[in-house]
């Protein structure tokens, strides 16, 4: 309230002159203030307030005033005290300065009187070690020898070097020689009987680490050590890979597991599954060849850091050593790699490959300069690329199993009746067509195991890359749509074997190559492309050439088919024309039977592509239900022509002009791949043949309506199954026609005959 | 200037057989006989004009039956053997006979035109006793000795002719194979080589040679076809090649020393082929017909007697051809000659069951449809002067 306003509100008292508070209170205005402003009653009020106010403000005072006074009184009374106190310790600090001058003096005086005595026994200390270091001299050979009783052969080395220098230095002296002879004796022994650990097989690698140790220690030559140590180790390291050879050697079966020797043994003459041998092969060479590489290492070549020339040599040995031996364990690795080909597991085998290829990069960090990983890498795509071949094969193998799957059922006699037999064709593609798949797809599974993102070896672009674009995407699936190509083109050309293929199967394939064509390989490369994340795609076959493969192929088996089922019917069909007597033939009452088998055996054939392929598109198609009696009447406005002019005139000239205006016909064409066309390309090679062989022949009357009749009949079923009716029609037109020029007395039968018989036919 | 234009000789009836005149190397002539059952059947001499590129013919009437082969002396130009049917109301057989063409082009009058034809006269019959039909009958292809060798459906039989007689004797008839069953015969070739002492034939997918002193067979190229064999010719050149054609509609040239795989596969026609000629002179030339109704000549360097790829020397015959055509001579460097179809010839509109080359201009050469269409053509000139220059 007295101090401090300006600090705690200095904003609001520089503006305010009525505060009573505040630090720029002017009474003049505020009174005014007050008197303007308030009612009088109010104003009475306020100045008792201001009067009780004053009073209070006035006794506060007085009693500050009252107890500061008090402590004033206070503080002179402690002051005039302290000026006493003070004159009492002067005195006492000049007294304990006199006394310690008076100790200064007497230490002075012990210290020379003692100063004789301390020499002497300095003196005599030096002698008393002296002695102590002759006496372990004196005793050191009894001390090594009981050392070496003891075996504890550090010990005596440690020994052996603490006096070495000593007893080199007082050589001279007679009683030292002898101690030195003797030491020089015991320590021969000593390093003898290390040599002897060292060279004894049944010490333990570390037991070999103490005795190099200590033969270095002993100023051994560290060269020849370096090769004994490398040479005993490699007795060691030959023993794994004997067992390893061993394995192999039974493997492959030249060994039988039955002539076991010795029953410990007996676990090494069951044969091992590849991981157990990589296993083995882990824990037992790659350990041990570890732990050598890492003693010889802690032994040779970080000691001598000063001798440079001999690290190097050291290094060298070493190295030799190691590629010499990883040379050995590679060659058995892969070996045995190659037999695993018969087996089918692979989760094993990558798993073997895995912690084969994971083994070899700990050891690459052991010994740099080497690069154990890069050959290890090598059998390891090597295994990948044999799976891959040995895939290949199974598929070939498997894709040849489901023709002669095919071939059997085919062979198979029908059950009952001929659409019986007929009717499983579609089954049996797809049967192949999904077993093929699923055996892509189980292969490409298996494969899959190589470039599982667990496996370390998988995801080195030095081996994914080739092994997938390659030897995945090239070596087995191009090579296997290749494979069924070449297979199904050499069907083609085998064309003097007949019979050798069921048709039936050549109708298959093409169905099966057509689908290939349009969906397989573009599904199978895209499934094999995002299985392996193909990338690379430079030196691979493109999918388009495959397609193009599978679409010739199909194209060249459908109208092999044609072809083969053409020439059986044609085959038929020759030898009735040519073996009947056409001259002296009855009048005919019936169809020929040949002529009811063809069409049996095209309707057949018919049910059989149709369960493959598409109808197809015909010419002029018009509603079925009319269709036989439309197509008869239409069948005979076309015949009338040629069949009403006289016989004697020559007709050669009305068939030409006839042949003038329909289309050269293409017999042994090629088909399209629909139902309709590949009957019709079958009709046109029987049909053709038909009218070659009549033309061969001479008929008489009765041969010529024979003919007449057949050909009807032929007219009557086979229109249904061709594209363009018109073609059977000309086609059967010219049989008769050229039978007629054939005859010698050409003499045709009424049509209401011929429609007769054919209708009971 | 284009190739010239085919010419084409139209016959009334239906014909198959065709040869040329054999025995003549002056003129372009063909024989060509007609198959009609109900008419009197016709021998067409036809000769060719080169330069004119017109066709003279005269007719000859062939009242025995119809033709189906017809096979021309090589030693007397006007012989001519032929097999015809012979049909009554109940039998039909396949006889043959050597007939005489009463006049040839050289002293005949240009009055042919005259309604009525001469008929041919008849020298001989040749007698078959019981062997079969008769297929084809063969002369002695160099002409030397007047021996023929008939084919019939089962037998392969010796005739020795005398001409002055007016004879045929028959020296022996051999079986093709003892038993029944046996395939027909359909064709057979005299060999050329060997001192004509060898004949092929052919019965079902089975070619056969014989030796004609001892009637053994000497070579059998099984399967030769996968479906009949239609025809067969000998290499004129080469004596071991010969050349094969069948209803599987392949050419295939075979090493009869070597019988187990063909030399070569042509497989151009589309429906069976029904003959295939060697050119006498230039044996790359091969031609085929077939019921496709095409005629295809190839170029078969590779296994002809022409040096392949290599230089041949310079043919003087050129002289004449140069008049025409002097553009297409530079002198290219020749590039070795490929196999391969040098033309397709499709006049044709029916099946062409016989081509033949003429055999006094190595270029020229006739097929005949069954309609009766008579197509002479030659080899293209480009390839006429490759083959010459």
């Amino acid at each position: 309230m007295y101090y401090g306003v300006e600090g705690e509100n200095p904003g609001a008292s520089t503006v305010d002159p009525c505060d009573i508070n505040g630090a720029h209170f002017k009474p003049d205005i505020y009174l005014n203030k007050l008197i303007r402003e308030k009612p009088l009653t109010e104003l009475m009020d306020k100045e008792n307030e201001m009067v009780r106010q004053i009073k209070a403000l006035d006794s506060d005072m007085q009693t500050l005033v009252y107890e500061n006074y008090n402590k004033f009184i206070s503080a002179t009374d402690t002051i005039r005290k302290m000026k006493n106190d003070f004159k009492k310790m002067e005195d006492e600090m000049d007294h304990l300065a006199t006394n310690m001058s008076a100790i200064t003096e007497f230490s002075g005086n012990i210290s020379s009187t003692l100063q004789d005595r301390r020499q002497q026994i300095t003196k005599l200390a030096g002698v008393h070690s002296l002695l102590k270091k002759l006496q372990f001299l004196f005793e050191l050979p009894a001390r090594l020898k009981k050392c070496l009783d003891m075996k504890a052969y550090s010990q005596a080395v440690r020994y052996y070097t603490k006096a070495k220098r000593v007893l080199h230095q007082y050589q001279h002296m007679p009683s030292f020689q002898g101690i030195n002879s003797d030491c020089n004796i015991i320590i021969e022994q000593l390093s003898q009987q290390l040599r002897q650990q060292f060279k004894d097989k049944e010490s333990s690698p570390k037991q070999l680490a103490e005795c190099v140790d200590l033969l270095l220690q002993l100023n051994e030559p560290p060269e020849s050590l370096c090769d004994e140590f490398l040479s005993h180790a490699r007795q060691k390291i030959d023993e794994d890979l004997n067992v390893l050879d061993h394995q192999i050697k039974l493997q492959a079966g030249e060994i039988t597991a039955t002539d076991l020797e010795r029953p410990s043994q007996a676990y090494l003459n069951t044969p091992m599954d590849i991981l157990e041998f990589v296993d083995n092969g882990c824990n037992g060479y790659l350990s041990n060849i570890c732990l050598v590489i890492a003693s010889y290492k802690d032994m040779f070549l970080n000691r001598y850091q000063d001798d440079e020339n001999l690290d190097t040599i050291a290094l060298r040995k070493l190295f030799i050593f190691v590629t010499d031996l990883m040379e050995q364990y590679f060659n058995y690795v892969q070996r045995r790699v190659q037999l695993e080909k018969e087996t089918g597991d692979n989760a094993i085998l990558v798993r073997a490959l895995d912690r084969f290829h994971r083994r070899l990069q700990a050891m690459n960090k052991l010994l740099p300069d080497t690069d154990f990983s890069r050959a290890g890498l090598e059998i390891v795509s090597k295994a990948a690329r044999d799976r891959v071949e040995h895939y290949l094969l199974a598929l070939k193998q498997h894709f040849t199993d489901c023709m002669t799957d095919i071939r059997q059922k085919l062979a198979a006699p029908r059950p009952a009746g001929k659409h019986d037999g007929a009717a499983n064709l579609a089954e049996l593609l797809t049967n192949m067509q999904s077993s093929v798949m699923d055996q892509i797809r189980s292969v490409l599974n298996n494969l899959q195991a190589f470039t599982a993102p667990d496996i370390t070896f998988a995801m080195k672009p030095y081996f994914r890359g080739p092994f997938c674009s390659q030897d995945v995407r090239e070596g087995l699936i191009v090579s296997f749509i290749k494979h069924i190509c070449t297979t199904c083109n050499d069907f083609c050309e085998c064309v003097g074997e007949k019979g050798s293929i069921p048709p039936s199967l050549l109708l298959i394939l093409a169905k099966y190559s057509s689908d290939l064509e349009t969906t397989s390989i573009s599904y199978l490369v895209s499934l094999t492309e995002e299985q392996f994340l193909v990338v690379d795609k430079s030196n691979t076959t493109l999918v388009s050439e495959m397609l193009l493969w599978a679409k010739e192929t199909a194209q060249k088996l459908l109208n092999h088919y044609v072809r083969v089922q053409g020439l059986t019917i044609s085959q038929m069909l020759r030898k009735s024309v040519e073996t009947r007597d056409w001259l002296n033939t009855i009048e005919p009452r019936n169809v020929r039977a040949v002529m009811k088998r063809v069409v049996e055996d095209i309707t057949y054939i018919d049910v059989q592509v149709g369960q493959l392929y598409e109808e197809g598109v015909r010419k002029e198609r018009s509603s079925d239900s009319s269709r036989r009696t439309h197509t008869y009447s239409q069948s005979q406005q076309q015949r009338k022509p040629p069949w009403s002019y006289s016989p004697s005139v020559d007709n050669s000239l009305i068939s030409n002009i006839q042949k003038l205006f329909s289309e050269k016909i293409e017999i042994f064409s090629s088909v399209e791949s629909s139902k309709v066309s590949v009957l019709t390309g079958i009709i046109k090679i029987s049909l053709k043949t038909f009218l070659e062989c009549v033309r061969l022949r001479t008929f008489g009357r009765y041969g010529l309506q024979q003919i007449q009749v057949d050909t009807h009949y032929l007219q009557l079923y086979l229109w249904r199954f061709v594209c363009d009716e018109n073609l059977v029609q000309v086609l059967l037109d010219e049989i008769v026609c050229s039978t007629m020029h054939r005859c010698l007395d050409p003499i045709m039968m009424e049509q209401s005959v011929i429609d007769l018989i054919c209708e009971r036919g | 200037m284009d190739d010239e234009a085919p010419v084409i000789y139209g016959l009334e009836f239906q014909a198959r057989c065709l040869t040329a005149q054999a025995a003549e190397t002056e003129h372009i002539r063909f024989l060509v006989g007609t198959q009609s059952l109900r008419a009197e059947n016709q021998v067409h001499h036809i000769d060719f004009d080169d330069e004119n590129n017109l066709i003279n013919k005269n007719i000859y009437l062939h009242r025995e039956g119809e033709i189906w082969h017809m096979s021309a002396s090589t030693f007397d130009k006007s012989l001519v053997a032929t097999c015809y049917n012979k049909t009554s109301d109940s039998k039909s057989e396949i006889c043959g006979a050597i007939w005489k063409l009463p006049d040839d082009f050289d002293n005949v009058s240009s009055d042919d035109q005259s309604t009525s034809h001469q008929p041919l006269e008849l020298l001989c019959h040749l007698d078959r006793e019981d062997c079969g039909d008769l297929k084809s009958v063969l002369w002695h292809p160099i002409g030397e000795s007047e021996n023929i060798v008939a084919l019939t459906d089962s037998h392969i039989i010796q005739y020795s002719i005398d001409t002055a007689s007016s004879t045929a004797k028959m020296l022996n008839a051999t079986p093709l194979i003892a038993g029944k069953s046996q395939p027909k015969l359909t064709c057979g070739r005299w060999n050329p080589h060997h001192n004509c002492a060898q004949i092929a034939t052919a019965n079902d997918t089975y070619i056969r040679g014989w030796d004609l002193r001892s009637m053994e067979q000497t070579y059998t190229i099984e399967n030769a076809h996968g479906q009949l064999v239609r025809d067969i010719d000998f290499n004129p050149n080469k004596q071991y090649y010969l050349v094969s054609c069948g209803d599987d509609c392949r050419v295939r040239f075979w090493d009869t020393r070597n019988v187990g795989e063909p030399l070569k596969t042509l497989s151009e026609h589309s429906h069976w082929v029904w003959s295939v000629r060697y050119n006498h002179f230039h044996d790359q030339l091969v031609l085929t017909s077939s019921s496709d109704s095409r005629v295809i000549l190839n170029n078969i360097s590779s296994l002809s007697s022409e040096p392949f790829g290599d230089l041949a020397e310079k043919d003087d015959e050129d002289d004449d051809d140069s008049v025409h055509d002097d553009e297409s001579l530079p002198e290219k460097s020749r590039e070795p000659q490929t196999d391969g179809v040098i033309a397709t010839y499709e006049e044709h509109e029916d099946s062409v069951y016989a081509v033949d080359w003429s055999t006094a201009d190595p270029w020229v050469f006739a097929s005949l449809s069954y309609d009766g269409r008579l197509v002479v053509n030659r080899v293209p000139r480009a390839e006429k002067y490759k083959i010459l220059l």
